[in-house]
């Protein structure tokens, strides 16, 4: 199996520290990869990096076998869909204009895009009738649904998601969680999913990333995690959340 | 008359480029979105912009005071009935304003005092007679006119009964009466040629002399309080207040004769019409004008009683109220509108210059911030000695402008600050270019912001663009400024009261404009 994205010796410092340390990672064709670890450990930043929203100080990403750069990236990016906790819908723009946005600035026409956009209702359990709705008028949930449908929108090859559900519900979450998991299981399609809840972590991964203080320290499936430990940290981790999870 | 054309020509192009942009600006905003719309709207402002003069008209200028408004408007009413087209830039300011848009060629003509014109623009310490005058004034391509008739000089005056009852009729006869009590300007107590020097040449007596404000001189004249004053020898008030001008009976007083000064490159049958008005003012004359424009607040109309009393040409009736207060708001909004849309096309921009930070972002505020600063009168003395602008309309615009600046600097620049980080990086994971994240996502987002910097923007430019007036470019400043000089209560309130409406009316206006382009999401 091919690496769709591939992370050589990638690191990043801020000012005063490492976010990522020098860094090496495949993110494997088709797979859902979830990416965890104690907050500030540089899940986020692994992404951002990915869609280049911050430069790596060294080292290069490659994605299917090129390696990104400035050049490329704007068309790179219309491949990729980036979805974060807080959404990040457009205020002033309506659900529908939000999830059309990208489509038609590359110019797809009303036609075109009215039944991808009915597609990705049915896909995300978003009702039509909301799409005319801005933002603040949404809830919580209905507003991570039209976040997916615009990183979606123009059926990207690689979704990046940064907790998505982070800030839902326990309900919500719940619902979501088994919405997004037919929805990759339906569209066949590489994920890289942040969070730091190793149930969710568990639910959705084929391949979990185990990172702590800007290394990644375990990469395989949950029961090599908990099996074959890499680290003391690893067993430390998953102990700390086991009352909730049962491996 | 070369620089007069070219100024004609240089206002024709430039509205002309006003429309070009308007066109052009319209085809883009109708395809991107409808967000920045606000920026057509204020591109339709400079339709009643200043009005491109068809033949350059004659202009004429006049100094900030009754008498020279006076002969401005008599000036300007003989050349409208000769036929020429005729532009009065009323109350510009003082000798030295005037001097210099004379040679500038902002005006062509206006009324001036030999005896100033000797002092302050020849600067000469000794008398001249008119012939060295006019030689002088030659080599700045200027020419003058014969004396229109008055002496407008300093003298002493006091009440007529008095004057009758102690028989005094010179200044001279004050030797007589060392306890009358004098109450003088300040000015005349401290000028060279004013009080001291006068006091030594007729050896007067009198130990009780006080300084005090002209206009109160003439309440405490009225009341007994004291028993002479100085004033100017036209002065309409001599005749209110039923007073005598005292012989200046050694020839103290430097002579103040009243003529036009023009360019001698003015077409030569304007200096024609001017000649004809050479001795046609003796002081009765000019006071019972005076007089009048003091009593009826119009200018116009004490001038065309010159005429009345004159030619008996027929009687022009004065401009009507709601006719002057329709050209005064119309000259007013073209200020403040096509000032505030500058603000808007080179405030935005550096807004957003502003709003990326930098050394580049905090010059360009802290220019703004200071611009703030400077008060707005001095703002507009600043401008009026540079080349381009002088005492014009285009002066007024660009200090109007400047101050408009700082508040949609400031609010573009931190409306756009304001934007929360992960939505702006919503817009560039999503892969729109740079351009289109501005004009999709920031500036729709900023649109509040941007809005009501440009409405404190508005509110601000109604408010200061009454100073215009004092440099000629009109506006509801006129009537204010008329009405200061004439102390007149209701003329002030003509300007102020209408200026008032007008800041309302904007703001307003503005908060209609916020529920048309600010869009619905960022309303809900
Ligand atoms: N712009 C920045 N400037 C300085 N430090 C930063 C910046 N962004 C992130 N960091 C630091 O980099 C480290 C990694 O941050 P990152 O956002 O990747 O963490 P995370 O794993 O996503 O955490 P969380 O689960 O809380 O979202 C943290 O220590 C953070 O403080
Ligand atoms: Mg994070």
């Amino acid at each position: 199996m091919s690496a769709l994205v591939k992370l050589v010796n990638v690191s990043k410092r801020y000012a005063d520290a490492a976010a990522l340390h020098p860094t090496n990672l495949s993110i494997e064709h088709g797979k859902t990869t979830v990416l965890i670890g104690p907050s500030g450990c540089g899940k986020s930043t692994l992404l951002r990096l990915i869609i280049r929203l911050i430069q790596p100080d060294s080292g290069s990403i490659m994605f299917e076998g090129e390696p990104i750069t400035p050049d490329n990236i704007d068309m790179l990016r219309r491949r990729i869909g980036y979805v974060i906790q807080e959404g990040g819908l457009f205020p002033h723009l309506t659900a529908r204009s939000n999830v059309v946005l990208m489509a038609r600035y590359v110019g797809r026409s009303q036609e075109e895009m009215q039944p991808r956009l009915q597609e990705l209702c049915d896909l995300t359990r978003f009702s039509e009738n909301l799409l005319s709705r801005y933002p603040v008028e949404l809830s919580g949930g209905e507003r991570q649904r039209v976040s997916l449908m615009r990183a979606l929108m123009l059926s990207p090859e690689l979704l990046l998601l940064d907790e998505p559900l982070g800030a839902l519900d326990p309900l919500v979450r719940a619902s979501l969680q088994k919405d997004l998991k037919e929805i990759f299981a339906r569209l066949q399609e590489t994920v890289v999913f942040v969070t730091h809840d190793l149930a969710e972590a568990i639910y959705f991964g084929d391949e979990i990333v185990l990172m702590n203080e800007g290394r990644v320290i375990q990469k395989g499936a949950v029961t090599d995690l908990r099996d074959n430990p890499a680290d003391p940290f690893v067993s430390e981790f998953i102990n700390a959340q086991r009352g909730l999870v049962s491996l | 008359m070369n620089r007069i054309s070219k100024a004609g020509t240089e206002q024709k192009g430039e509205s002309g480029n006003q429309e070009s942009r308007n066109r052009n600006s319209r085809i883009p905003f109708l395809l991107v979105s409808r967000l920045p719309d606000f920026l057509l709207i204020f591109s339709c402002l400079p339709i009643f912009l200043i009005h491109s003069a068809s033949a350059a008209p004659v202009v004429i200028g006049s100094k900030k005071f009754t008498e020279s408004y006076v002969i401005g408007e008599i000036a300007k009413r003989a050349l409208t009935d000769a036929g020429l087209p005729v532009e009065h830039r009323q109350g510009m300011g003082g000798t030295i304003i005037l001097w210099q848009a004379l040679r500038g060629g902002q005006i062509d003509a206006y009324p001036e005092y030999t005896g100033t014109i000797v002092r302050e623009i020849l600067k000469s310490d000794r008398p001249l007679s008119l012939n060295e005058i006019r030689d002088s004034l030659a080599k700045s391509g200027v020419g003058i006119t014969e004396p229109l008739g008055f002496n407008n000089t300093y003298a002493l005056v006091m009440r007529r009964s008095e004057a009758q009852r102690l028989g005094v009729r010179t200044i001279s006869d004050l030797q007589k009466y060392p306890e009358l009590k004098i109450g003088l300007t300040h000015e005349f107590l401290d000028r060279q040629d004013g009080w001291q020097p006068l006091r030594q040449r007729y050896t007067l007596p009198q130990q009780n002399v006080i300084g005090i404000d002209h206009a109160l001189g003439y309440s405490a004249l009225a009341n007994g309080s004291i028993n002479i004053k100085d004033a100017y020898s036209t002065d309409a008030k001599i005749e209110q207040n039923n007073l005598v001008v005292l012989e200046d009976d050694l020839q103290f007083f430097p002579k103040y004769e009243a003529v036009f000064l023009f360019r001698l490159s003015m077409p030569t049958d304007a200096i024609a019409v001017l000649r004809r008005l050479q001795g046609t003012l003796d002081e009765q004359r000019m006071i019972r004008l005076n007089a009048e424009a003091e009593r009826t607040k119009n200018y116009t109309r004490a001038a065309d009683s010159y005429f009345e009393h004159h030619a008996g040409s027929a009687s022009a009736v004065g401009e009507s109220f709601s006719h002057k207060l329709a050209r005064w708001t119309l000259r007013h909004l073209q200020l403040a509108g096509f000032s505030l849309l500058l603000s808007v096309i080179f405030g935005i921009p550096l807004g957003i210059v502003a709003s990326r930070g930098g050394p580049v972002g905090q010059g360009i505020l802290g220019f703004a911030s200071i611009v703030q600063t400077i008060p707005s009168l001095a703002l507009l003395a600043l401008l009026v000695p540079l080349p381009f602008f002088g005492i014009s309309v285009r002066t007024a615009i660009a200090a109007l402008f400047l101050y408009g600046l700082l508040p949609i600097v400031r609010n573009t620049a931190s409306g756009l600050q304001d934007i929360p980080r992960s939505l702006r990086e919503s817009a560039i994971a999503l892969g729109l270019s740079p351009m289109t994240r501005l004009w999709e996502i920031y500036l729709p987002m900023a649109s509040r912001s941007i809005l009501s910097g440009i409405k404190t923007s508005a509110v601000i430019n109604i408010g200061t663009a009454t100073l215009a007036a004092l440099i000629g470019a009109g506006g509801l400043g006129e009537p204010i400024l008329s009405g200061l000089n004439l102390n007149d209560h209701v003329t002030i309130l003509e300007g102020a009261i209408p200026a008032a409406v007008l800041a309302l009316l904007v703001q307003w206006f503005f908060d209609l404009l916020d529920r048309v382009l600010i869009p619905k999401g960022l309303r809900l």
